[in-house]
């Protein structure tokens, strides 16, 4: 690769934030036809990084050089102008808009004053045919699915002519299957001549696909590898900044009798389709059941279902035998649920709160948080203390809004609220999203501590390392269905691969796991 | 005209006003901004023409004075739609509160202007006479029913139909509706590929004064004759009203600003009918307000706004 | 609304200061450019409010309603909700306590009570509506509260046109002197000045208010489903239940103000040509107060003594008294735009930094 050019240099870029130093002097060569690894963990700089290329940032210090030329990047659209194209994680696409008017936006071809929408759709086809994206130019946005909202994403790049391609965190949303494409993809690409940076945190995609690997930690770089001469644990230690330990510690669970018996649970979605198919399972206490599968696929419905958040259309839910369907929140809190939101923003905290306020978000109707209808501000800071010093919340004061906590710290107060109100079920829902790694660690050692002390958890999540390291047993759900359960002993990854993807377990073998399941 | 003819020709006549403040209020809000100050963009609207025609008169413009009051209720429209935009799209102010200000702002410096204009009078001079009058098109006026209700209507009747389909056009086939009803739906969408939100926004905002100075102008010049602080009551919020029963298409809202026409022409009309005559005049005039809400209330979740609407956009929160 | 609840909780609280002086710079500017003299208009202002004892007490009495409404749109605003329609449940629970006030025959110490607590539940009933279609249906509050406005209108005048008419007027009878709420006594030593029980209402509501909201179960639970409603339905509240009671509470304090306009003020209601607008200017005093109880109380006297001083205006000075419309409407234009207001100041704060650091 050293001898191909270079097209793009970041050199010595500073981007500051109130507060924090996202970017600090940080440089980055790209050569053509290279895929280039952007690693670091979440809050590290990469995304900032590459909106500054992208021109939707600013650097307070440094410069980009194109095709070693100094150039200033002053909006996506100077950005588009030196070919430089982004596919964002969050996809910047207009849902009611078809497939060929979100690839033309902001460079319509045009008959008189009318836009050409035949001529783009067939250009977009012809596009789509060069690098076997099979995309149908007519369809809307919102008709198709998420896999293939990416690929119109890349069209939009390539349908500028981009020879620079960022890609944020691609695979976040996709299944095991879209995955495989999207490397055949970006292989293509780059064989075409196209240079293409990854940001990612997944060690194995890089391992898979990248040339080189630029680490990121804390806005700074830590070092730049060719990836073919490096190791999974290198990276990892590179990005924490120690050695790092994937496995999580924990000895066999002991379960006890069954806590949550869900039975032919069924939600349905807003076209009438069912979101939650038919499901079914049990959590014993003293034990993790995880369940795994790509976003989307029904696990917020079915946790909402439980929760009684969300109305179920069928099916029972039990948590010691006591028949929760159709009970309210409350109701179902009462009967010993406690349930650790996916997202904590829109669920877990009420941000304008004090801390104080928020850790008794749940529970604050009760004595001695209110008496007779009035609240009792000294019983609610009591306890909010209290739990900030048994969990390592840190703040300012318990007083301060929730809003102002970081992101690690608001998780901690949620989850100290939840384990603490001596739940029988405690429900987790990507319980470490967004964490770094020593929060991460903080949380899994809680739940396993909750699990030893013969609490029943659900956990549910995409990201399969945290699945095998907690959970004893594990079901995998892909289109509101479960497509097989498993004891986490005898997990077989690619079997769960292809059950993400929506292939049911068919074989002998899987009898036998579904079996041990039930026992 | 036969009673029927003449139901609907007031119906059409109403209804213009509506229409052409309506057809505003989508590109305001399509391109994401909401504006609940619709009705003080009217009274603008309306004032401007009953001053202008007035003095383009006293000016010798003969009969182009009408047309001169129409203009300057267009150019004074989209200025004091100006305020709206820097307020809520440069400074990122709350959009239903600007739009309130917008109300009581442009009812209050009206009526001071009228009162220092017209020497502590309430109303401007009586244009009858100055002001538009109904225009028959030839042959196609001659149609018995159809031709009393549709081809005997004023100027501005005309041209606000003519407006309706170029507003279609110009949503639904240009580059420019493409890109302002993509600023309303995403526009971190827009903003990736190179569009500039903060312009489209400018010109949705600016598009809404024009058509809604416009509106008032009508209001004036063919209905009232003059400008008072009663001129405009309330007709800018059934507008708003017409845009989300029309499900933010223009079409959609003119049939909406049709039926509400139909409704204030009924209330005008209603001697006409022995059934109407026992009706209080009250709960004609409520009638508008009373379907949009039953209509709201069965409608409401089917209908989609701009996925955007009332949200100022901020780039750095993406 | 999140931008909305920015602008209630997190402003500076020099804004709603140094919007005022905006406005009323504004005010001066056009006065000047009108040629009037703005000087002499805002002195015969202030001539008018405080000139003499019976003008000092229709200056309050100006205030009290705007005191009602205020609190009435900042706490429905609290729960997360926009109530533009104080209005129309202010027209209601006039029209309702003015019917009770003619029509029944009680002795004073039930009847004026009676007839104000009327009031107040049909305010909260009109506002009702809104909040249950809300709630059921996800029909936006703001629009729906503009219509019931115009229904409210409609129906209180057809109310007065013909059910409660005093024949051969275009108005209604006169309330029984059992349903007065006027403070005789103050009365005629305000050489009588309309003064009346509702402003001492009005202050009692907002310590009501501030202790529902914040030493109250019901209190946690509004504001948590204002501020955030998926939280707050994850914490078990009945979110849709919050959005009615909070929509009652606010309609309820908007009807007592329209009760009082009647019973304490004109003892009978006029056909009416135009909205008569306390419900929009509550949103003004409700953002002015901060959205605060006890800030409402400062912003009702602010908007109610302008308002009232603008008569003299236009008596004294000639100026049409329409200009305070505009000095409000711009005093709400700033504080809503803070960012201009911070705008305006840049140069200010930029200058005294310099002089800090001179100085240092």
């Amino acid at each position: 690769m050293g001898q191909q050019p270079i097209v793009a240099e970041l050199k010595g870029i500073t981007k500051r934030f109130p507060g924090i130093v996202a970017n600090d002097n940080i440089s980055l060569q790209l050569r053509k036809g290279e895929i280039h690894a952007l690693l670091g963990e979440n809050g590290a700089g990469k995304s900032t990084l590459m909106n500054i290329l992208f021109g939707l940032y600013q650097p307070d210090e440094g410069h980009i050089e194109i095709d070693g030329k100094p150039v200033v990047i002053d909006g996506a659209g100077k950005a588009i102008e030196l070919r430089i194209g982004m596919v964002h994680q969050h996809f910047k696409l207009v849902k009611p808009f078809t497939v060929a008017e979100n690839i033309i936006l902001g460079n319509e071809p045009t008959k008189g004053i009318k836009v050409d929408i035949k001529g783009a759709g067939e250009r977009v086809r012809q596009l789509s045919d060069q690098y076997g994206l099979k995309v149908d130019p007519h369809v809307r946005i919102e008709d198709i699915t998420v896999g293939m909202q990416q690929r119109v994403e890349i069209l939009k790049t390539l349908y500028r002519g981009a020879d620079i391609l960022i890609f944020d965190e691609p695979t976040a949303v996709l299944t095991v299957q879209e995955i495989e494409e999207l490397i055949e993809i970006l292989r293509a690409l780059a064989r075409e001549g196209k240079s293409i940076i990854l940001i990612t945190h997944k060690l194995k995609e890089i391992m898979a696909i990248a040339d080189t690997c630029t680490v990121i930690r804390r806005g700074k770089v830590v070092g730049s590898v060719a990836v073919k001469d490096s190791s999974e644990r290198q990276l990892a230690e590179m990005m924490v900044g120690r050695s790092v330990n994937f496995q999580v510690n924990k000895e066999k669970s002991k379960p006890g009798k069954a806590i949550l018996e869900v039975n032919g649970l069924t939600v349905q979605g807003e076209h009438g389709k069912a979101v939650v198919d038919n499901v079914s399972f049990q959590i014993r206490a003293g034990e993790i059941y995880g369940i795994a599968g790509v976003d989307g696929n029904g696990q917020t419905q079915l946790v909402e279902a439980i929760t009684g958040m969300r109305q179920a259309s069928g099916g029972s839910v039990r948590v010691h035998g006591q028949e929760l369907l159709g009970s309210s929140v409350r109701q179902v809190t009462e009967a010993g649920v406690s349930h650790i939101p996916e997202d904590r923003h829109k669920h877990g905290l009420v941000l304008d709160f004090s801390v104080s306020e928020n850790m008794v978000l749940g529970n604050y109707y009760r004595a001695p948080y209110t008496r007779s209808g009035i609240l009792n501000y000294k019983a609610m800071d009591e306890n909010a203390t209290k739990l900030a010093a048994e969990f390592d919340v840190r703040m300012s004061s318990i007083h301060t809004e929730a809003r102002s906590l970081s992101g690690g710290n608001q998780q901690k107060a949620i989850i100290a609220r939840e384990l603490t109100r001596d739940p029988e079920l405690i429900i987790a829902v990507q319980p470490t999203r967004g964490l770094d790694v020593g929060a991460i660690e903080f949380v899994h050692k809680q739940l396993i501590e909750a699990r030893n002390a013969g609490k029943a958890v659900l956990l549910v999540s995409f990201e399969l390392e945290e699945l095998y390291g907690l959970s004893d047993r594990l079901a995998v759900i892909y289109e509101g269905r479960i497509m097989g359960q498993m004891d986490a002993d005898e997990k077989n990854e690619e079997q769960i691969g292809l059950m993400m993807a929506g292939n049911a377990l068919g074989s002998a073998a899987s009898d036998t796991a579904l079996r041990q399941g039930e026992s | 005209m036969d009673t029927i003819g003449l139901l609907l020709n007031t119906t059409l006549v109403f209804s213009t006003a509506l229409i052409l403040v309506a057809l505003g209020g989508i590109f305001s809000e399509r391109s994401g901004v909401v504006n609940i100050g619709l009705e003080g963009l009217m009274i603008i609207g309306a004032f401007s023409s009953a001053v202008f025609t007035y003095y383009g008169h006293e000016w010798g413009l003969g009969g182009a004075s009408a047309w001169f009051g129409v203009l300057m209720s267009i150019v004074l429209g989209a200025a004091f739609s100006l305020l709206h935009a820097v307020a809520t799209i440069t400074f990122k102010a709350n959009q239903v509160i600007i739009g309130v200000v917008i109300n009581i702002l442009a009812l209050g410096l009206t009526v001071y202007l009228v009162k220092s204009l017209f020497n502590g009078s309430g109303q401007t001079e009586n244009l009858s006479g100055i002001a538009f009058t109904k225009y028959n098109v030839p042959f196609l006026s001659d149609i018995p029913l159809i031709g009393d209700a549709l081809f005997k209507a004023y100027p501005t009747t005309y041209l606000c139909y003519l407006l309706v389909f170029v507003s279609w056009y110009a949503l639904y086939r240009t580059r420019f509706g493409l890109r302002l009803r993509s600023v309303g739906e995403h526009p971190g969408a827009a903003d990736t590929v190179g569009i500039s939100v903060t312009k489209y926004r400018y010109i949705g905002v600016l598009l809404s004064g024009a058509l809604s100075g416009l509106g008032g102008a009508t209001i004036s010049l063919t209905t009232t004759y003059d400008f008072s602080h009663t001129t405009i009551s309330g007709q800018g919020f059934i507008a708003i009203a017409a845009v989300i029963f029309g499900r933010w298409h223009p079409i959609g809202a003119a049939a909406a600003a049709l039926f509400f026409g139909f409704t204030q022409a009924l209330r005008f009309q209603a001697g006409l009918f022995d059934w109407s005559k026992s009706i209080p005049n009250e709960f004609l005039y409520m009638l508008p307000y009373v379907l949009t809400l039953l209509v709201l209330a069965i409608a409401a979740g089917k209908s989609r706004a701009p996925a955007a609407v009332g949200e100022p956009y901020d780039p750095s929160k993406r | 609304m999140q931008a909305f609840n920015k602008i209630f909780t997190k402003q500076e609280t020099y804004v709603p200061f140094v919007a005022i002086v905006l406005g009323l710079l504004v005010g001066a500017i056009v006065m000047w450019l009108g040629g009037y003299n703005p000087w002499e208009a805002y002195g015969a202002m202030l001539n008018k409010i405080f000139g003499s004892k019976y003008d000092f007490g229709e200056a309050i009495r100006q205030v009290t309603p705007l005191i009602f409404t205020g609190l009435a749109v900042a706490f429905a605003f609290r729960a997360g909700l926009f109530n533009i329609g104080a209005e129309g449940q202010f027209i209601t629970g006039m029209t309702a306590a003015t019917w009770i006030g003619i029509n029944l025959d009680l002795p004073w110490f039930i009847h004026m009570p009676l007839a104000v607590i009327v009031g107040g539940i049909a305010g909260a009933l009109w506002a009702g509506i809104a909040g249950w279609l809300k709630a059921s249906r996800g029909v936006n509050e703001v629009i729906s509260t503009i219509m019931l406005n115009w229904i409210a209108y409609y129906l209180a005048n057809y109310m007065v046109r013909v059910v409660m008419v005093e024949s051969g007027q275009n108005r209604s009878k006169d309330i029984q002197e059992t349903a007065s709420a006027s403070m005789d006594w103050l009365v005629s030593i305000l050489d009588n000045a309309r003064v009346h029980w509702g402003t001492l209402v009005a202050v009692l509501c907002a310590f009501v208010f501030y202790y529902i909201l914040w030493r109250t179960r019901q209190g946690y639970e509004l504001r948590a489903s204002g501020f955030n409603p998926d939280a707050a339905h994850y914490a078990g509240i009945n979110v849709k239940g919050s959005i009615v009671k909070a929509m009652m509470i606010s309609g309820a304090l908007a009807g007592l103000g329209g009760a009082f306009e009647s019973l304490g003020v004109f003892k009978s209601m006029a056909v009416m040509n135009a909205l008569p607008g306390y419900g929009f200017d509550g949103i003004a005093v409700s953002l002015l107060g901060g959205n605060n109880p006890f800030g409402i109380i400062f912003g009702g006297l602010l908007f109610g003594f302008l308002s009232y001083g603008s008569t003299g205006m236009s008596f004294e000075a000639d100026v049409p008294n329409e200009i305070i419309r505009i000095v409000i409407g711009a005093v709400i234009f700033f504080v809503a735009s803070h960012g201009i207001v911070k705008w305006f100041l840049k140069p200010f704060f930029r200058k005294r930094r310099e002089e800090r650091k001179e100085a240092a």
